[in-house]
């Protein structure tokens, strides 16, 4: 496996994109991508939790391992995102009240956004060091904001069309996604090749 | 605080004839019906022995935390409540990650970092928050079960479609014979998306077609009920 900089990052962000090719951070990716207002703050918002958290985890799982504590890692981590989540919440409800108002109840769900925990498993399991985790953490959690806009900005597109009342909603959405990780699938020979 | 009572108090008498384990496991399905849980109904089921092995670790992790909630409901703090489930729920998930290492390590690399993530599974922390927060153990473990099997039940559907159709297999055993070309797309994470899809659309016009009928039985009713006064 190539584990250069620039490999992890074209990987993590467009041939393995996190939501469209690994499926994580789903709930969020179907929730939120109504409209493209709400979808880039929200996809801004979890690229600052990710990088941090993924940083944070990185040195907990250094001190887990001088610890022979490893059985916690789920725990820490945990731990680590949802203080993270909080410290943005209250850094945003400082700055701009009116995008705390607009993200609402979502911010704090964060927490329990599956890309946010697989990125420290993910650097674990694949033995990046510092810089590789931070820049697999940038990448990852780019490709997360880079689907959800592009998602949202073709949501915003099917208000206008005449869609059968059934596949109203969720359905639709699904079949969006099929199609845009379709487009997805042609990165995959990129970097094998050479 | 009693405005809280009674509203949860209110719908009882109704759910009191609602089984809570059936209330899960179809009426209120986590994937098909609340569309919750997302990540690893799309990325475990590309085969049904992996989406029955996932919904069976979520099964045990939601009948635990659900249990566990209950029994310290009423000593945590509402503040802290949120962070008590999760500290829970990771307890749960790690137990699970070390029993599915130690009954089939194939499956363990299979499933791989799906299982840490089960933590972040919306199903098990809303029914942490909607129902195992305010209900005795009982009832609680009950819907956790429901709830856990229903998730199985869907992961299997959409795990057979996609298994059946992109393999031509179903439990690793051959059906179509030698000649059946395997429709690969749907091993692919495009086809988790479009069985997903399917299958909702599906459910959502046997839903349509229940929702008719009683309405014009219920019309029916009210007719013949006019005819009769008249």
């Amino acid at each position: 496996m190539n584990d250069s900089l620039g490999h992890i990052f074209i990987d993590s962000l467009l041939i393995n994109n996190f939501v469209l090719c690994v499926f994580l951070g789903m709930c969020s990716f179907l929730g939120l991508s109504a409209k493209f207002s709400t979808a880039w703050r929200m996809g801004v918002s979890v690229m600052f939790v990710i990088t941090v958290s993924g940083v944070l985890s990185y040195g907990a799982h250094l001190m887990l391992v001088a610890l022979h504590a490893e059985y916690l890692r789920i725990i820490l981590y945990i731990v680590i995102i949802a203080s993270t989540v909080q410290l943005t919440e209250m850094f945003i409800k400082k700055t701009s009240p009116a995008l705390f108002r607009e993200l609402g109840v979502y911010l704090p769900l964060i927490t329990t956004n599956c890309a946010v925990l697989a990125v420290p498993l993910f650097q674990d399991s694949r033995g990046y060091n510092l810089i590789q985790s931070t820049v697999f953490a940038i990448a990852a959690s780019g490709g997360y904001c880079l689907a959800l806009m592009l998602l949202s900005l073709i949501r915003e597109r099917t208000y206008l069309s005449d869609v059968p009342g059934l596949a109203k909603g969720t359905a639709l959405t699904l079949v969006l996604a099929a199609i845009l990780s379709m487009t997805f699938m042609g990165f995959a020979g990129m970097g094998s090749g050479g | 605080m009693s405005d809280n009572a009674v509203s949860c108090h209110s719908p009882a008498p109704a759910a009191a004839k609602d089984n809570p384990f059936l209330n899960g496991l179809w009426k209120q399905n986590p994937v098909f019906v609340q569309v919750l849980g997302m990540c690893p109904t799309l990325a475990i089921t590309n085969s049904v022995r992996n989406a029955i092995a996932m919904g069976l670790a979520t099964t045990f992790v939601l009948t635990g935390s659900n249990c566990l909630i209950s029994m310290v409901r009423k000593m945590v703090p509402k503040q802290v409540r949120i962070a008590t489930y999760i500290a829970i729920i990771a307890t749960m998930v790690t137990l699970v990650d070390y029993l599915v290492k130690a009954i089939s390590i194939t499956v363990y690399k299979a499933l791989g970092a799906y299982i840490p993530l089960i933590v972040a599974n919306c199903i098990i922390l809303e029914r942490a928050e909607a129902y195992a927060g305010k209900k005795p153990v009982l009832k609680s473990t009950l819907d956790g079960l429901g709830m856990g099997l229903g998730f199985a039940f869907a992961l299997s559907c959409l795990g057979t479609v996609r298994e059946v159709l992109g393999a031509g297999t179903f439990l690793g055993v051959h059906i179509f014979g030698p000649n059946f070309e395997p429709w690969v797309l749907f091993l692919l994470p495009p086809g988790g998306f479009i069985s997903l899809a399917i299958w909702l659309l599906t459910f959502a016009t046997f839903r349509e077609r229940k929702a008719k009928r009683e309405a014009a039985k219920a019309k029916a009713d009210l007719e013949q009920l006019e005819a009769a006064a008249v």
